[in-house]
């Protein structure tokens, strides 16, 4: 094996892996809850659209998702490959096990929260992003997003979906930051605090942000 | 204090194991985890049974040998403590207790609560050493070594090597074992000759041995009868990727 491969696949490359993925998702996170949030300004979806339609047809920008993709796939295969490696390594289980005296629950539950998410991912891609870049692919024409969220989100079942990926989310990311910057070796007494608050400032607001479209569009607040 | 005992009994490697019940009735609070074994055992053996095999050296904390699973959490309820140092008076009377030997797959139980922790010595086989050559040594304060790196090679060197970390992980990964050794010896002088190719090697060794991969719970560190840092393990992935793309060792 080359000394790259090697190093990405040993436990803390992998580990590496893990942590820049989870990072550009993160900052993909930043982006896509900045332009959905256009649609707070209550103007038809105008705002929304215009960036929209910046998003969906900018020749970097669809570069980019390209590497959004990547991302997506290699943080959630590496992420069971190690789900499965660190399984492995306890064959037997403890009969008596009292792990909430040492660590969260959510630090514990990171492949299941990701498992969530991905169910949640296929459900949301169904929803907008693939009927839009087919149709895109097909006619060259986008679709009126905002016109589906609308119409999508009367349905209660779904706002509800979409709120317990919002939560998934929450307890994904209030690991998965700090996690990150200790993966990648950045852990200073300079910086940990910086870290860990906007850590748990971001694993708050970006959920709550989210979760509150689905919840306004239901309640009728934006139209 | 009278107390209700589940303790974890296997015969060897490869038999199945199993919990077996047992009652005592007089342990005196002050008497060490260890000692309230000693007792169960010779009342074992009076019974004309087989007594528990446990490891133990020391007896005082320092050896890392007394390896126990006591109620669901390694080494017991204390924080910053070895299960020869636990005594009874963190129990109370009526008390039924659990003791199962380290689970990993690394770490295969040998008898009853006595497990196979040789995975650690390779790995230090691996590169958990300074080549030194011989003759005179060298005065020792020709090498300055900042205050700061000092106090934290100390820190990391207290790992008794006892596998608490790997008990507690829910990955049973040995990733503060192992950072505690590259830890000790990347921070002072006398490590920087071998300090990549000892990252390098002593992760591949881990690797190889089965632990698991970090996912940073804290669960180790929480355990570690030493209270060593999280702060080793990202020191050590700090070594290992900055060896790997950087070294020379192809
Ligand atoms: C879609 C399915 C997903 C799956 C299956 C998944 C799975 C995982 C797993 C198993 C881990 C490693 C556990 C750990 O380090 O404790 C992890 C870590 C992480 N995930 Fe995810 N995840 C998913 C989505 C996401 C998303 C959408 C984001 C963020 C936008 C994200 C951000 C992170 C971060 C920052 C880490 C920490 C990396 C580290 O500890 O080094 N994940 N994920
Ligand atoms: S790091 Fe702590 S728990 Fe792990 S082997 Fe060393 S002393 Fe034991
Ligand atoms: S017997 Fe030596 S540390 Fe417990």
């Amino acid at each position: 094996m080359s000394w790259f491969s090697q190093t990405l696949t040993s436990s803390i490359g992998k580990k590496l892996l893990m942590a820049l993925t989870g990072l550009f998702l993160i900052s993909f996170l930043v982006i896509h809850a900045t332009i959905n949030a256009m649609i707070f300004y209550n103007d038809g979806g105008e705002t929304f659209s215009h960036w929209g339609h910046f998003m969906g047809t900018n020749p970097i920008i669809r570069t980019l998702e390209i590497g959004l993709v990547a991302g997506f796939i290699i943080h959630i295969a590496d992420g069971l490959i190690l789900w499965k490696n660190n399984r492995e390594a306890r064959p037997v289980k403890y009969a008596v096990n009292n792990a909430s005296a040492n660590s969260t629950w959510y630090s514990r539950s990171m492949g299941l929260l990701g498992t969530l998410l991905l169910i949640f991912l296929v459900i949301h891609t169904s929803h907008f992003w693939i009927p839009n870049r087919s149709n895109q692919f097909a006619t060259g024409e986008e679709l009126n997003l905002y016109q589906m969220m609308l119409d999508i989100f009367q349905n209660p079942v779904v706002v509800l979906i979409y709120v317990l990926g919002c939560v998934s989310l929450f307890w994904h990311l209030l690991h998965g930051f700090k996690s990150a910057f200790q993966s990648l070796g950045l852990n200073h007494v300079k910086y940990n605090g910086v870290i860990s608050f906007i850590g748990t400032a971001f694993s708050i607001i970006v959920p709550i942000l989210f979760a509150l479209m689905p919840i306004s569009i239901y309640l009728g607040w934006v139209k | 204090m009278r107390l209700s005992l589940k303790v974890w009994r296997q015969s060897n490697k490869e038999a199945a194991g199993g919990f077996e019940d047992y009652k005592l009735d007089n342990v005196s609070p002050d008497m060490s985890f260890l000692e309230m074994f000693d007792v169960l055992n010779e009342q074992l053996i009076e019974e004309g049974k087989e007594p528990v095999a446990f490891d133990h050296d020391c007896r005082e904390g320092i050896c890392g040998m007394c390896s126990m699973y006591i109620n669901g959490r390694p080494h017991g309820p204390l924080r910053g403590v070895t299960t020869c140092q636990l005594h009874m008076r963190s129990f109370k009377d009526g008390d039924t207790i659990v003791v199962e030997p380290w689970r990993a797959q690394a770490f295969p139980v040998i008898k009853d609560l006595v497990v196979d922790r040789d995975a650690f010595d390779r790995v230090i086989s691996a590169g958990g050493f300074i080549s030194v050559n011989t003759g005179n040594a060298q005065d020792a304060n020709s090498l300055p070594v900042p205050k700061e790196a000092a106090d934290d090679a100390f820190a990391a060197a207290a790992c008794i090597g006892c596998g608490a970390c790997v008990a507690a992980c829910k990955n049973a990964s040995a990733m503060l074992f192992v950072s505690a050794k590259i830890s000790q010896l990347a921070l002072l002088p006398q490590g920087q000759a071998e300090r990549s190719i000892r990252a390098e090697k002593m992760v591949a060794q881990m690797d190889a041995e089965g632990f698991g991969a970090c996912t940073n719970t804290g669960a180790c560190s929480a355990e570690c009868p030493k209270e060593i840092s999280l702060e080793n393990i990202a020191r050590m992935n700090r070594e290992y990727i900055g060896a790997k793309f950087s070294s020379s060792a192809v």
